[in-house]
Formats: structure tokens, C-alpha cells, sequence
């Protein structure tokens, strides 16, 4: 292994980064679950007003 | 300059904060308090929500209130410093410079605003757009530094959170949510006050206008008994409305008599007392306090589970 990774500022650093790729990474799956759950369920629009005299 | 100066220059060199360092700008332990009131008025909404969507409005909520706080510390940076509580955070101790700060306190407010209105509605996003402002730049830009009320107007924005998840379940602000919001508003000035009674050094330093600099002990001790008299009568009368049920008023009557018990304790002391023991009554309604805002929410929790159940309210 390189001598850098010793350094405290690296490990520092490395640790932000791996951070950050986690944090993105969640954010992404959130997304992706957020879609789905909108596009499979096509009732979840919010109600602005009350929907069941319709019904 | 010694050595020993160089080598800790290098490791509080603004720019090479660690991801804790930027975490703790979010004040997790406030995040905490944010994200179990939103997921409260989240659940105990009347309308169903997906568990992702759930999911993703609680985390946007903690993502705006860590905002806040991010830009809170940015501002603050100064009397941070001073004050004994506040100095380890990670702008006064170099971690992080206050420009980073700003930037990120900034970039998480818009992001966090725009997700909630995407994943949920434009009112839930509006109301979290509307907290982030009033506690940056009314509170802690505007009037933390001016006046002795500052704690109550903090309040105010540390209630919102489930008026927030309320509204990202619904798309409304009712009732409901509405005493939520004042469980909290009425309960932070008694919860501060009792800290700054036994946090006094630290407050007078900083020259933060706290009711105990500005009005005196004896002023701060009257106020926390108004305010826990006015908070007992509405936490109590809240169990018979919508929210409440059997459970909640079990509850509020337990808590709300020990914390009229702290707050008359503290009304009849005077600080040679309190000096005297270390202000342990102080430190009692403090820790109490915490307690009391856990168990209340827990209970219109419970109360929101039976009441989907079909077994909870009056009826």
C-alpha cells in the first residue's frame, strides 16, 4: 500500500469521499424506490379535496 | 512556532473536514427530536402514505432542519466560540470554514425543499421552506441577539416538524397538527429556561439577551412556571380531541403532574438554594422535560395505531 494512506489528512479524506459516494448512492436507490411507488401506485395523489362522494 | 503548532494547524485545516465534521453541522441530536415529531404527524395523519414516500419525506424533513442548523452554526460561528457547550463545533475548532458552512447550509435547504415538494406536495414544502427561513433569518439572524423572548420565538420553528409530516400525509394543516405544533411551541421555553438557569456562565458570556441575563433568576423562574401551567392545560385538554384518546390522557396527566411538580419547585427556589445542591431540581425538570416531549408524542403514536386498529379515541 502507498505511504499516503497512512497520513491522517488521507484517511480523512477518504473517509469524506466514502461518505459522500454513500449519501449519493442512498439518495439514488430513494429515487428509484420514490418512482416506483409513485408510478405503481396511482391513487397516492394527494387529496386536495375529498374524492368520495364520486365514488 | 513550534512543531506541535504546525502539526495541529494541519489537522483543523479548513477544507479537509471529515464527513463527521459536515454531519455535526446537521445538529444530529436536533435532527433526532425533528425526525421523530415529523414521522408523528406523518402516522398519526388520517390518510395512508406509501412507506417509500413516508421514507423520503421524514429523511427530506431531517435533511431541511439540518439545514437550519448548518446555517445556525454558520451564523453563530462567533459566540460559539465563547460559549463552553458550543466551542467543539466543528466551525469555532477550524474543522470547517464558515463559507463551507454557509454553502453547504444553503445547498441542503434548496435540495431538501425541492425533494419534499416532489415527493410529496407543495404545502408540506412550503411549510419546511417557511421553517428553514423563520429559523435562520428570523430567529437566529434576526432575533435571538435582541431579545429575552428568543427562546420562545425558537420555538416556534422547532415546532413545525409535525405540522410538516402532517401535511406531507395529507396536503392540509388542521387541527390536529395545529396542537402538535403548540405541544412543542409551549414546551420549549420552560425546557430552555431550566438549562440556562444551571448553564448561566455560559450565556452571560456570549451576550445572548436569556431571560435570566436580561430579567433576572427570579423572572426566569415565574416564566417557566407560566408556561408550564399554560403547556399542562393544553397538553391535557389535547386528549380529548382528535389526536388523543384513553392512552394520550394516561400519559399527559402522569407527565404533565411531575412537570408542574419541577416547575413549582423551581418557582419556590431561590439561587442560594439552587447553588446549594448544584441545581439539581433544575437538572431534574430538564431531563424531564425530554422525557415529556417523547412520552406525549409516543402516545398520539399509540393512539394512531388503535385508532387504525379501531380501538383507540372516545367513541
Amino acid at each position: 500500500m502507498s505511504f499516503r494512506e497512512e497520513h491522517e489528512l488521507h484517511k480523512r479524506r477518504f473517509g469524506r469521499n466514502l461518505g459522500l459516494g454513500l449519501v449519493l448512492a442512498g439518495f439514488v436507490a430513494l429515487v428509484f424506490g420514490l418512482t416506483i411507488a409513485k408510478v405503481a401506485n396511482e391513487n397516492f395523489a394527494l387529496p386536495q379535496t375529498t374524492q368520495q362522494k364520486g365514488d | 512556532m513550534s512543531d506541535a503548532s504546525l502539526n495541529s494547524a494541519s489537522t483543523t485545516q479548513p477544507g479537509e473536514a471529515g464527513f463527521g465534521d459536515f454531519f455535526a453541522l446537521l445538529k444530529p441530536r436536533v435532527m433526532t427530536l425533528v425526525v421523530f415529531t415529523a414521522l408523528v404527524g406523518l402516522l398519526a395523519a388520517p390518510v395512508a402514505v406509501h412507506p417509500v414516500v413516508g421514507l423520503a419525506a421524514i429523511l427530506f424533513i431531517a435533511v431541511g432542519g439540518g439545514a437550519s442548523g448548518a446555517l445556525n452554526m454558520w451564523w453563530e460561528s462567533d459566540i460559539d466560540a465563547i460559549m463552553k457547550r458550543t466551542a467543539g463545533r466543528p466551525i469555532p475548532t477550524g474543522r470547517v470554514a464558515r463559507d463551507e458552512a454557509f454553502a453547504f447550509g444553503v445547498t441542503l435547504a434548496v435540495f431538501s425543499v425541492v425533494m419534499l415538494w416532489l415527493a410529496t406536495n407543495a404545502l408540506a414544502a412550503g411549510l419546511l421552506a417557511f421553517t428553514i427561513f423563520f429559523y435562520v433569518v428570523i430567529y437566529t439572524i434576526g432575533l435571538k441577539r435582541w431579545t429575552p423572548q428568543n427562546i420562545v420565538i425558537g420555538g416556534a420553528a422547532g415546532a413545525f416538524p409535525p405540522m410538516i409530516g402532517w401535511a406531507a400525509a395529507t396536503g392540509t394543516i388542521s387541527i390536529e397538527s395545529v396542537l402538535m405544533f403548540a405541544l412543542i411551541f409551549l414546551w420549549t421555553p420552560p425546557h430552555f429556561w431550566a438549562l440556562a438557569l444551571f448553564m448561566r456562565g455560559d450565556y452571560d458570556k456570549a451576550g445572548v439577551p436569556m431571560l435570566t441575563v436580561t430579567h433576572g433568576r427570579r423572572a426566569t423562574r415565574v416564566h417557566i412556571l407560566a408556561y408550564t401551567v399554560i403547556l399542562s392545560v393544553m397538553a391535557v385538554g389535547a386528549a380529548f380531541t382528535q389526536i388523543g384518546g384513553p392512552v394520550y390522557l394516561a400519559v399527559a396527566l402522569v407527565f404533565n403532574a411531575l412537570f408542574l411538580r419541577d416547575a413549582v419547585a423551581i418557582w419556590r427556589r431561590d439561587e442560594g438554594q439552587a447553588e446549594a445542591d448544584d441545581y439539581r431540581v433544575e437538572k431534574r425538570a430538564f431531563r424531564l422535560s425530554l422525557w415529556y416531549l417523547f412520552a406525549h408524542f409516543t402516545a398520539i403514536l399509540c393512539e394512531a395505531a388503535l385508532r387504525g386498529l379501531g380501538m383507540a379515541g372516545w367513541t
